[in-house]
């Protein structure tokens, strides 16, 4: 097994100062939602009350963010030990996009300043899918700090603080698994209570294991995507063989989910709706399309080997689970009539503003930080 | 690479405990209480006149809500265009061709009042993390707590009439919608539309009585002569006028497992703007749902044991073999 390594370089690179710049726009704008309201700047109205922050920041942010999930039930619960080098740098980005997935919600509370009502036993309402997803994503936000922390401690050289962490490390690891297996269950789940208001494309008592299933495909997928990135980036060779065999555990979850998919569509009689020419049956073609083409790409052998063709099929899976996530949200969604919604230019430049806070504090830590673990694999599968 | 036996046999482990809990019960849908509240809007004798509007704005303090002022002037009349944070109560036009007559579907026109409808099995109560909405367990009233809402607007997000709206304009905005003039009832007051009807269109009674009275409406034939009483079903003033041929049921009777406003019209109600609803509530669904993956959170906890047990294995025999490892290595 390789060690991780801090890459070093120059922080202040051109990249980082043009992400810094959207940061800046994205907080002073923060600034404004605070001070005048969430209407300032946002389009979000009493006919479509939810809008981009919780649909892409929180409920696309946080599978994106799986990529930890994933590799944590490939490497600790099925016991494959070979993908361990790619746990680190995933379980990073698994920090940054939880915590801002939860800074969004902050955001996006109409009445933040009562948000401690969460925690209160005696206030919550445990009939709701919202204190489960609250509660449960703020715990994951502390969990992933708790397993990230032996990285942060190596780097001070705390000795003693990582052997205690190491030791309970199995505590952080298997509430890693169970917090995102209840909470991404429940952002599906939280449509049910919506019933007529959400199209029968998408309304399905079995949104909360379609959920659960895209964003295990999506965490696989945001690991071989985002090596392929930051081996570009960094000028580092691909881990290729290991995205190999990854893919392969992939496409089993794939073909479980395009089952059920499509066997709870017919079932219910609602596949009709999908060739209606209208947007809904358009945008849930594209969803489906989206998740097939990879299962076609992975079948084959010589498409996994192909770094390209694997590139293309982990975007692929990736599209497909926002597709799914904004078609069930957003598109699926009928809403007080009269009403349509496009986020604003300042909703939006708010959600650049917290990826580009992401990619900022990401680049700073592989820098600085013993994160990713480089080149050794070349030998290693060679042999 | 295929699993080996002995993880394939720890994963429908895993499975297998989630699917063990798998057998809660369908919760039915909540049954209304026997001393709910009722209000009855009957379309066919509401003459438009929009006094419910302005005795709902103040009964309730509400604010104009103009859409026609001009940029930097001041608004001179309210002029809502839908319920929404300023307004929660309003009256609506169906028209149709060259809307000669009233409550005629074809080349018609019908009026239609617009409010919460107090579900029996409210969506928003259910979804509400810290019961900021609650539903009063006599009258059966919904009724909103900004003291403990966090403004998530879930409530608003799922409730089937697009009520509860949240001020989007302030700093610090709650969520606004009728509360069945809550403060009014408990004085001993009718609702403040309700006070202000000049027809009885927007009647107020027990959920039976409301019932009965509609019933009684249907069972009518078109073109006989009615004495609907105003305010209240009971009220010794009544307000005689010609029967309509209305639609042949009661909406809100089943809708979404009931609703304790009820509303009578002679034009469809989908043409109204009220939506069909299936007789199962969403709340049953939903909570259905939710308590068949968690019973009773049996199911999650014997995941994360579980889970621990796993990793305990997994990581401890790993950190063994580092240590291990370094020690040769020194
Ligand atoms: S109409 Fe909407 S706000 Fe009113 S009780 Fe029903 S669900 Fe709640
Ligand atoms: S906005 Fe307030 S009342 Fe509505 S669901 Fe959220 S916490 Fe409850
Ligand atoms: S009951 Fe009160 S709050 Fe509700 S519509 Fe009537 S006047 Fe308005």
């Amino acid at each position: 097994m390789s060690i991780p390594q801090p890459l070093g370089g120059p922080i202040w690179t051109k990249p980082f100062k043009v992400f810094a710049v959207f940061a800046a726009i994205g907080l002073t704008l923060i600034a404004i939602r605070f001070i005048y309201g969430l209407g300032a700047i946002t389009n979000m109205s009493n006919g479509y009350p939810m809008g981009l922050w919780i649909v892409f920041d929180l409920v696309i942010g946080t599978a994106f963010a799986c990529g930890g999930y994933a590799l944590a039930i490939t490497v600790y619960i099925a016991n494959r030990w070979e993908y361990h080098d790619l746990v680190r740098p995933a379980l990073m980005t698994s920090v940054f996009g939880y915590t801002l997935g939860g800074i969004a919600v902050l955001l996006d509370l109409g009445r933040y300043w009562n948000a401690y009502n969460i925690f209160l036993p005696w206030q919550v309402n445990p009939n709701s899918v919202m204190l489960e997803l609250a509660v449960c994503v703020l715990l994951y936000i502390g969990v992933l700090w708790l397993e990230f922390l032996p990285t942060l401690l190596e780097k001070i050289g705390f000795k003693k603080g990582l052997h205690f962490v190491n030791h309970l490390l199995f505590v952080f690891i298997a509430l890693g698994v169970w917090l995102p297996t209840m909470h991404q269950s429940s952002m599906g789940s939280m449509l049910i209570a919506l019933g007529a208001k959400v199209s029968p494309l998408w309304q399905t008592d079995l949104l909360p294991l379609l959920f659960l299933l895209s964003a295990l495909i999506m965490g696989f997928s945001v690991v071989i995507f985002e090596g392929a990135l930051s081996a570009m980036g960094f000028w580092k060779p691909m881990e290729t063989p290991l995205f190999i065999r990854l893919a392969r555990i992939i496409r089993w979850v794939l073909a479980a989910f395009l089952i059920i998919r499509l066997s709870d569509l017919i079932g219910r009689g609602y596949l009709g709706l999908a060739f209606n020419g209208d947007l809904r049956g358009n945008m849930f073609l594209l969803e489906t399309a989206l998740f097939a083409l990879p299962l076609y790409i992975l079948a084959s052998y010589k498409h996994r080997e192909n770094r390209q063709m694997l590139f293309i099929a982990a975007s692929s899976m990736l599209f497909a689970g926002i597709v799914l996530r904004f078609n069930a949200f957003l598109v699926g969604f009928s809403p007080r009539p009269g009403y349509v919604y496009f986020p604003a230019a300042t909703e939006i430049m708010v959600s650049i503003g917290m990826i580009s806070l992401e990619i900022l504090a990401f680049l700073y830590f592989v820098k600085r930080f013993p994160v990713l673990s480089f080149g050794e694999h070349q030998t290693k599968t060679a042999q | 690479m295929s699993l080996d036996r002995r993880n394939f046999l720890k994963l429908t482990g895993g499975a297998a405990v989630l699917g063990a809990a798998g057998t809660a019960e369908a919760r039915p849908n909540k049954e209304p209480s026997p001393d709910a509240v009722g209000m009855l809007y009957d379309a066919t004798i509401c003459i438009g006149c929009k006094a419910c509007m302005a005795g709902c704005k103040e009964a309730n303090d509400m604010p104009i809500d103009s859409n026609l002022a001009e940029p930097g002037q001041p608004p001179i009349w309210d002029t809502p265009i839908d319920i929404s944070d300023k307004t929660l109560n309003i009256i609506k036009v169906y028209k149709q061709g060259s809307a000669e007559v009233k409550d005629r579907e074809f080349d018609g026109f019908s009026f239609i009042k617009r409010h919460c409808m107090h579900c029996v099995d409210a969506v928003c109560i259910s979804v509400c993390p810290v019961n900021a909405m609650r539903k009063n367990p006599v009258t059966g009233v919904v009724t909103y707590h900004p003291e403990v809402c966090i403004g998530c607007r879930y409530c608003a997000f799922a409730c089937p009439y697009n009520v509860p709206a949240y001020e989007f304009e302030k700093p610090l905005g709650q969520i606004r919608k009728c509360q069945f003039c809550d403060h009014r009832l408990k004085q001993g007051q009718l609702p403040g539309c309700v006070e202000h009807c000049p027809t009885g269109a927007s009647l107020f009674g027990t959920r039976k009585q409301i019932l009965e009275e509609a019933r009684r409406r249907l069972s009518m034939r078109p073109g006989e002569e009615y004495e609907y009483p105003m305010q209240t079903v009971d009220s010794p003033h009544k307000h005689v006028a010609t029967v309509k041929q209305y639609q042949p049921y009661i909406y809100g009777e089943k809708e979404g497992g009931g609703t304790q406003v009820m509303m009578l019209a002679a034009v469809p109600y989908d043409k109204l703007g009220l939506p069909n609803l299936p007789e199962k509530s969403a709340a049953s669904r939903s909570e259905t749902v939710q308590h068949t993956v968690y019973k009773g959170f049996l199911a999650p906890s014997l995941l994360l044991l579980f889970l621990l047990y796993i990793t305990n294995k997994t990581v401890r025999r790993e950190q063994h073999e580092e240590e291990r490892k370094q020690l040769e290595e020194e």
